[in-house]
């Protein structure tokens, strides 16, 4: 699905280190604003986000980036009052033209939840849940997703056994990487993340974060997280969002180590946020 | 300076706990009442009907002789309304319930709906009867048949079975239909594989709920003019037939004191039916509990 295109991309005019960076863009947004009723939550968000990387969004509360990346597959617009303008190119089209059929998006664009949100169904129906609703009806089809899919969410030595039971019988750290699996039964290209840790005990934590790691080989996947720790960890691209605009987005090693906004230096030394 | 003085608090304790004691006792009267009323009004149709339940009463048609009455037409009568009923209440109800929360917008003319089905549940049986009467009966040309008494029943208990949906509906919880949406279902899709399943226990039990409220339903019946005695049993929807409460209150209306015996006796057999539907609706709430 990877192909190299020879774009070289330069952040605030310094080529990233010395190589040559061969990354498609999978989303460009431009000009993206976004009003909730009134409240103008994002403002003039310009981003180029690049393929088989980690890009995590960092910020305070309330800054907008969880509606951002919940404008990325449209999600957004469950809320009535909503209104955007500019653009969001995915893999070169705008998703927000007429002709765009979100259900179509969304299969592309996978989703992970803040809180662990499985079905009240099996664990099995949970993950063949993608699937059947795109028409897979073959049990033999179904079954190879299934374990494919909870293989690939580091999850599959913990449940084969118990596929059957209740999804709900799981711990929470155990459900989210069901609905991490979930996600990934329906073979997505993007994967976006709204917080997948911020429910979840330290260690669950940790094995989400190392399954970002394993990931990120085959998918693009772009993080919210309130955890800077997180972002620096796992994350090659920081974006920092402030009052619904970008103050500053480039390679996570730089941001932490030597960011160029003032603002952005504060909010990650903690002195506000 | 302190404002809680220990000594005051402990000398004004007792007359607190009595007031406490007071209430406690005035709630435990309130519900004893209803409850002895209840009892007393079970005792004694039991004792006053139960000699003539057997298996004849159940066989028989009406009759003259208090001795040879029973309650076959009505019985039957009673369960094809209900096959009427069941079906076209839950459809319409369901259906509406399901628009309702899932599919209309929140403007103005959906929020004036839903306040007007709840205003619906409170209008009298009677005017149901009235409006059977005018619709189905003369302008559908029905008669006094099954399926009039069976729209107008429907129409009765529709509010109750829309509210009762609406709010099992309501209950399912916004992330499991973000999952749904965020993985390329449809609205459609996310309703039948996700809201309800997980709305079905509410749903359920509300619908059995007002079914046994138009099983014991009489007004519209009476408007309508559904006959009391019957010495058949219909062969199809468009057949006259009578009910429980029709015949109970015929039974009840006569000057033999024996008949009132058996308007006991039909009364009984009306409140086990009740019984069971209600039953039923514990145990699948029960089974079904929700589990998120």
């Amino acid at each position: 699905m990877a192909t190299t295109t020879t774009k070289s991309v330069k952040i605030n005019n310094q080529p990233i280190k010395n190589e040559i960076v061969e990354k498609t863009s999978v989303y460009k947004t431009n000009q993206l604003n976004l009003w909730y009723g009134s409240n103008h939550a994002l403002k003039n968000i310009d981003l180029d986000i690049k393929e088989n990387e980690v890009t995590a969004i960092i910020g305070p509360s309330g800054c907008g980036k969880s509606t951002y990346i919940k404008t990325l597959n449209r999600m957004i617009e469950i809320i009535p009052t909503v209104k955007t303008s500019g653009e969001i190119i995915y893999r070169g089209r705008n998703i927000f033209s007429k002709d765009y059929q979100v259900e179509d998006l969304r299969t592309k664009v996978g989703m992970v939840f803040q809180k662990p949100n499985p079905f009240p169904k099996s664990i099995y129906d949970n993950i063949a849940y993608g699937p059947r609703i795109h028409g897979i009806k073959n049990k033999k089809i179904l079954d190879e997703i299934v374990e494919k899919s909870l293989r690939g969410a580091a999850i599959w030595d913990e449940v084969k056994d118990r596929l059957n039971e209740n999804a709900y019988g799981l711990s929470g750290g155990q459900q989210q990487r069901i609905c991490i699996a979930r996600c990934l039964a329906i073979e997505p290209d993007v994967i976006l993340m709204d917080e997948p840790t911020s429910a979840l005990d330290p260690i669950s934590t940790l094995k989400v974060e190392e399954l970002v790691q394993e990931l990120k080989t085959q998918y693009s996947i772009i993080i919210v997280t309130h955890n800077m720790q997180q972002a620096a960890r796992i994350s090659d691209k920081t974006a920092f969002f402030l009052n619904g605009e970008v103050i500053e987005y480039d390679d996570t090693d730089k941001i932490f180590s030597n960011p160029s906004d003032k603002r952005t230096e504060d909010y990650i030394s903690g002195r506000f946020g | 300076m302190k404002y809680m003085d220990h000594n005051v608090v402990s000398s004004k304790m007792k007359s607190r706990l009595t007031k406490n004691k007071f209430f406690k006792g005035l709630f435990f009267a309130a519900t004893m009442f209803g409850l002895i009323v209840l009892a007393v009004l079970l005792i004694r149709i039991i004792t006053q009907g139960g000699g003539y339940i057997n298996w004849d009463f159940f066989m028989n048609f009406a009759s003259r002789f208090p001795e040879q009455a029973g309650i076959k037409s009505a019985l039957i009568g009673s369960i094809y309304l209900m096959l009427v009923v069941a079906p076209v209440s839950m459809f319409l109800g369901v259906g509406t319930a399901i628009y309702l929360e899932e599919y209309a917008k929140q403007n103005k003319m959906n929020r004036f709906i839903k306040v007007n089905i709840s205003n619906l549940a409170g209008v009298p049986s009677v005017v149901f009867g009235l409006l059977g009467l005018t619709i189905f009966v003369r302008n559908f040309d029905l008669g006094i048949s099954i399926l009039a008494a069976g729209f107008t029943m429907s129409l009765l208990i529709l509010p109750v079975i829309i509210v009762a949906s609406q709010e099992a509906i309501r209950a399912v919880p916004r992330e499991l239909r973000e999952a749904s949406f965020a993985m390329g279902a449809t609205k459609w899709q996310t309703i039948v594989r996700v809201v309800l399943p997980a709305a079905v226990p509410g749903v359920l039990t509300g619908s059995i709920l007002a079914l046994s409220r138009a099983i014991g339903e009489t007004a519209p019946l009476v408007v309508i003019g559904i006959p009391t005695i019957l010495m058949f049993t219909p062969n199809h929807l468009l057949d006259t037939f009578t009910a429980l409460p029709m015949q109970i209150f015929d039974w009840t209306k006569r000057p033999q004191v024996a008949f009132h015996d058996v308007a006991a006796a039909g009364i009984i057999v009306l409140m086990t039916l009740l019984i069971i539907m209600n039953s039923i609706a514990v145990f699948i709430r029960n089974k079904y509990q929700k589990r998120y």
